[in-house]
């Protein structure tokens, strides 16, 4: 018990961190691609994060300067803004055990 | 003809202001295309891609992007604060707009398909954002390391260049030097129009950079492997404009400043703007000469530019005060200038280069290079030709007047460097040692002048306190002499001249001995004779005036006897004559 609730004490502060989950979604208009991974993000994240998480789609025709803010170069680009350690995925997110692993989401729920 | 029109009509060029490379494409990079500068490391590729912008910005009044995909910017600023390019007061001015590409590999999964258009929308964003018509990616290759979907980013990388294209942007690309080909992820294949290879060689320790121009579509270009420099003012590449024969020609005469030299040379001296050639053996004075002709184009007023190549220029002056020639003066007053260098400094090329930049910045009339030979060992026979070539083309085609030295090796041929060089001189002095009784003295020669009567004379080439002098070798009986035999052979002359002199004297006096001798005995003569002949007058008086005295006797006797005709009278005069 003992060593538990330090360690239960730690999650729950991480927990607190990770209670919401920032992704941005970065898109270059309506294309095929960015519509299959927004899709694809949507169903990953009701499935392994439903309720904690936040999605920001940022079409950049629209806002062109905020590509250089995240690097990105890539399209569609998926960054995990919160919790840290940042992390990118690109591409259209199909296979769902890679955007697993790239996102960490597998330790939470794991 | 028809090709040239095609150049002016379809293939516009982008001037890039960097000196030499604009000669060797013939006026710059293709307009709104890109471009593929590729090298291995450290071969300057990001150098010239910057001065290219940089100069745009500048000179041409062209905004460019610089997206670099290694260095940081802040890394880029510092590098190019050193070479006088200011580049955050150019970013803030808006003349350069830069972007920082950087992909963290292990920050990043992929997963099904994607594309580059982030990439493009930035480079769009960053052109608009200053109206570049310039733009470098240094080094676009990076993307391959980022990502590992190669087939997705040949793809993307393809319709990159078209995107430029059609920007209408004259961009540079840059990539690295491949084993076997020219980039290593083959990016040659999708720049088309021009690519330049940089390449950084090490030879005989001596590092030397070079640039080729591989491709250029639709233009033609120099095809060589040209040397080029970094240095403070950026990229310098050895220019070529001046490959021809079709330079100006003077006829104004230049003198040598020895007077007896000039002399040697149809009595006027050098042409302007030829080339002199001036050989011998170590100690022959060519240092000396050198000096002389820079003391001389001073004292004209004209520019000298002085490489030396194994004295400090302060030794120089020092040395040259010895023999009477003040050279410290033209330094303070600006019209010499001294470059002094060890050969071995750097590669033959980088010399030239250095050259060229000298000549460039000080504008001389005379160009000296004292001397030459340790650069020719510097390179193969071939290399050096066409690099002198070049450099004596160049300046011909400025009328640059050019004294070069040559230090041949004892026991060596003296021409030995007429294989490599001759051809290029237009005027050739040898000087040599001539060993006699124990003595070594100078001896001066033209071996060729291009387009004027020279002296076919050997003469003795002589240093003293004021300066240099040229005087004739002896060279009765039938042998050459200098030095102390020359003077001591001329005193034997002038003795003996004397004696014949005063021998001549001698005789001359005896002769005038003898016809005052003949006169007096003449004259004895004459009076002896005048003796006689007064004497023999006086007889001759005498028996005038007895035949008178007896004619008149005569007359009175037969005056006295009467009537007796003549005839008998005659007969009888006989007969009493007779018997007288």
């Amino acid at each position: 018990m003992k060593a538990i609730s330090p360690g239960k004490g730690k999650k729950a502060k991480t927990d607190s961190t990770e209670e919401i989950w920032n992704l941005r979604l970065y898109v270059a208009g309506q294309t095929p691609k960015s519509i299959t991974a927004f899709a694809n993000l949507k169903k990953i994240c009701e499935e392994y994060l439903a309720g904690k998480y936040r999605i920001e789609v940022i079409d950049l025709l629209k806002n062109p300067q905020l590509a250089k803010g995240d690097q990105i170069i890539a399209i569609p680009t998926l960054v995990r803004k919160l919790p840290e350690p940042l992390k990118k995925i690109i591409g259209d997110l199909a296979n769902t055990e890679r955007v697993l692993v790239g996102l960490d989401i597998r330790s939470v729920s794991g | 003809m028809v090709k040239e029109k095609h150049d002016v009509d379809v293939l516009e060029k982008c001037p890039t202001g960097i000196r030499g490379l604009d000669e060797i494409t013939k006026g710059g990079l293709p307009r709104g295309r890109p471009t593929l500068i590729c090298g291995s490391a450290g071969s300057g590729k990001t150098l010239l891609a910057m001065e290219f912008l940089m100069r745009g910005a500048m000179d041409y009044g062209e905004p460019g992007v610089f997206m670099t995909f290694e260095e940081t910017p802040e890394d880029l600023a510092k590098n190019f604060i050193s070479l006088g390019f200011d580049l955050p007061d150019m970013v803030s001015r808006g003349l350069i707009a830069m972007d920082h590409v950087y992909i963290e590999r292990n920050e990043v999964e992929e997963t099904g398909e994607y594309d580059l258009e982030g990439l493009f929308i930035r480079l769009g964003n960053a052109i608009d954002s200053i109206g570049a018509r310039r733009v470098v990616l240094d080094t676009i290759e990076a993307i391959f390391s980022a990502l590992s979907n190669a087939a997705i980013l040949r793809a993307e990388l393809r319709r990159l260049f078209h995107w430029l294209k059609d920007r209408g942007v004259t961009a540079i690309v840059t990539g690295e030097r491949g084993d076997q080909t020219l980039t290593r992820y083959g990016l040659e294949e999708y720049v088309a129009d021009c690519v330049i290879l940089l390449d950084f060689r090490i030879e005989d320790q001596i590092s030397t950079r070079r640039l080729r121009i591989v491709k250029y579509r639709g233009s033609s270009h120099g095809s060589d492997e040209y040397p080029f420099l970094i240095d403070d003012r950026g990229v310098s590449i050895l220019p070529i404009s001046s490959l021809g024969l079709d330079y100006p020609v003077s006829t104004e005469r230049i003198s040598t400043g020895v007077p007896k030299l000039d002399a040697m040379l149809d009595g006027k001296g050098f042409y302007r703007g030829s080339t002199i050639l001036v050989s011998g053996t170590a100690g022959t004075g060519k240092t000396s000469l050198s000096a002389t002709f820079a003391d001389a184009a001073c004292l004209r007023g004209e520019r000298c530019l002085y490489f030396a190549f194994e004295e400090s220029p302060r030794q120089i002056i020092r040395n040259m005060g010895s023999i009477g020639i003040d050279l410290a003066r033209w330094v303070k007053k600006g019209l010499l200038k001294f470059h002094s260098a060890r050969p071995s400094l750097y590669g033959l090329e980088m010399h030239l280069v250095t050259f060229h930049k000298a000549i460039e910045e000080f504008k001389p009339g005379v160009f000296i290079v004292d001397p030459i030979s340790n650069l020719i060992a510097a390179g193969t026979a071939s290399a050096v030709k066409s690099i002198l070539t070049r450099l004596i083309d160049y300046l011909k085609m400025n009328e640059i007047s050019t004294f070069l030295t040559d230090l041949t090796h004892f026991g060596g041929s003296l021409e030995r460097t007429s294989e490599e060089i001759s051809s290029l001189i237009d005027t050739w002095i040898l000087l040599r040692d001539i060993e006699l009784k124990g003595e070594r003295n100078r001896g001066l020669y033209i071996l060729k002048s291009r387009g004027m009567a020279h002296s076919n004379q050997i003469q003795e080439f002589l240093l003293t306190n004021q300066g240099t002098d040229l005087i004739d070798i002896y060279t009765g009986s039938g042998e050459a002499l200098t030095g102390s035999a020359r003077a001591a052979q001329e005193a034997e002359e002038k003795a003996s001249e004397l004696a014949r002199l005063h021998e001549a004297d001698r005789r001359f006096r005896e002769q005038e001995r003898k016809r005052k001798a003949l006169e007096a005995k003449i004259a004895a003569l004459r009076a002896e004779f005048d003796a006689e002949s007064e004497e023999l007058n006086l007889m001759a008086e005498e028996e005038r005036k007895r035949r008178a005295l007896l004619a008149e006797d005569r007359s009175k006797m037969a005056h006295l006897r009467k009537g007796e005709p003549s005839a008998v009278r005659q007969s009888a005069r006989k007969r009493k004559g007779k018997g007288d």
